[in-house]
């Protein structure tokens, strides 16, 4: 091979550059987000396990039973009555966003647009 | 060498036509060996799929008749008695859907779900030069008509729009793509596309905040109050005519509610019936 003193090195910084950020940050997720949990309510809809694997599921659902299928009934948890609704529903309980949602979605980089149109609880700047 | 050439194509023509033949007999053995119950099978199952289709979609599809159907009278007289009840109809509609203002000024950007028209607007098909003072004069108030054979629904080509159980040509604002199809089918003008933020014409202090904003980019228009009536309300602008019985709100399919008996006892007109649309909003003039 021509030019073996040059290209074997190159590639090999090249191959370092490119996996920087998986050795660099290695064994090291990050600082896991601490959400603010409700003060006054302990059972959510479903488990906290599978609330936080497929909350966004469970979003999709209510919205075409309330939409489309019409199905509005109203579901009981810990004797209060509740509407199937991220914004009615969800934030009763979890009443800051900023503290709760975005907390996690800003961990793991998504950014739902729920809060285009939904109107998130009103509470003050934190940032 | 020619024997050889002879055996080849022998082995290609046969093959040829087992190739052709197969998928034939697969689907005959697939299908069942007597052709006609296959045939009656198949437009039982075609028969179900239509069924739960008017049912659940409406896409197209005529409404069931022993469903509900939502539908309004509104007494155009009752208005022009009361100068001010129709605008009172619109802000009541306006603050409980969180639409926006964006003035006069940015008129192009204007969202309405209920408002005033002239009568020639309103009514083309039965408007003409001499028409009474009256009329002439006054607006009419006009929203989605939510028609029977909405053709909003069929032009939408992500089923964002749809007619629901209830008769309501409702609207699934996460699908809406702002094709605006829907706009251009509609022949009321009843839709209205965000061309901004609608936030930007807000008051974000006085929001309803049970209910939604839209976004930049999707159509909106009149939902019947669909949140209201599943929880056992009136329309907004229906209550915000209190007890004078302008607008009056009920089940068309039920031959006993009020709307019905204002029906049958006054004279009403629909907007542009010529269309076939069958329009749920009925006006008495």
């Amino acid at each position: 091979m021509y030019d073996r003193g040059i290209i074997i090195p190159g590639l090999l910084v090249f191959v370092l550059l490119v996996t920087f950020p998986i050795w660099y940050n290695r064994g090291d997720a990050g600082e896991v987000p601490q959400l603010e949990k409700p003060k006054d309510a302990k059972a959510c809809v479903l488990p906290a396990k599978e609330m936080r694997s497929s909350h966004m599921q469970l979003l999709n659902e209510w919205r075409d039973e309330v939409l489309r299928t019409g199905d509005r009934a109203y579901f009981e948890l810990e004797g209060k009555m509740y509407q199937k609704s991220l914004q009615n529903a969800c934030m009763k309980c979890h009443t800051s966003k900023k503290k709760f949602c975005d907390k996690c979605h800003e961990y793991s980089s998504v950014t739902p647009y729920c809060w285009d149109c939904h109107l998130a609880p009103v509470e003050e700047d934190i940032n | 060498m020619d024997k050889k050439r002879r055996e080849f194509l022998k082995i290609a023509g046969i093959s040829t036509l087992a190739g052709l033949g197969a998928p034939a007999v697969v689907d005959r053995m697939v299908s069942g060996s007597f052709p006609l119950a296959a045939k009656a099978a198949q437009e039982v199952a075609h028969g179900e799929k239509a069924n739960d289709q008017a049912a659940t979609e409406g896409h197209g599809e005529k409404t069931v008749p022993t469903g509900k159907r939502y539908g309004m009278v509104i007494d155009v007289r009752k208005f022009i008695e009361n100068p001010g009840m129709a605008d009172a109809c619109t802000n009541a509609c306006h603050t409980v859907h969180n639409v926006p203002d964006f003035g006069e000024a940015n008129k192009k950007d204007e969202i309405k779900w209920i408002w005033l028209t002239g009568y020639g607007n309103a009514f083309p098909d039965h408007s003409h030069y001499y028409k009474d003072e009256e009329l002439e004069k006054n607006k009419v108030l006009v929203l989605c008509n939510h028609c029977d054979e909405p053709p909003c629904v069929r032009a939408c080509p992500t089923k964002a729009t749809f007619k629901n159980k209830d008769g309501i040509v409702a609207m699934d604002y996460h699908r809406c793509i702002g094709c605006r199809f829907c706009m251009a089918a509609c022949p009321y003008g009843s839709r209205s596309f965000n061309w901004q933020d609608p936030r930007n014409g807000l008051d974000m202090n006085k929001l309803n905040r049970e209910f939604p904003t839209r976004m930049r980019g999707v159509v909106e228009k009149c939902n019947f109050c669909a949140d209201r009536i599943g929880k056992g309300e009136q329309p907004a602008c229906a209550d915000a005519c209190g007890s004078s019985k302008a607008i009056v709100f009920g089940d068309l399919n039920d031959p006993n509610s009020e709307i019905r008996k204002v029906l049958k006892e006054k004279y009403t007109i629909q907007r542009k019936p010529a269309l076939g649309t069958h329009p749920s909003v009925f006006y008495i003039v």
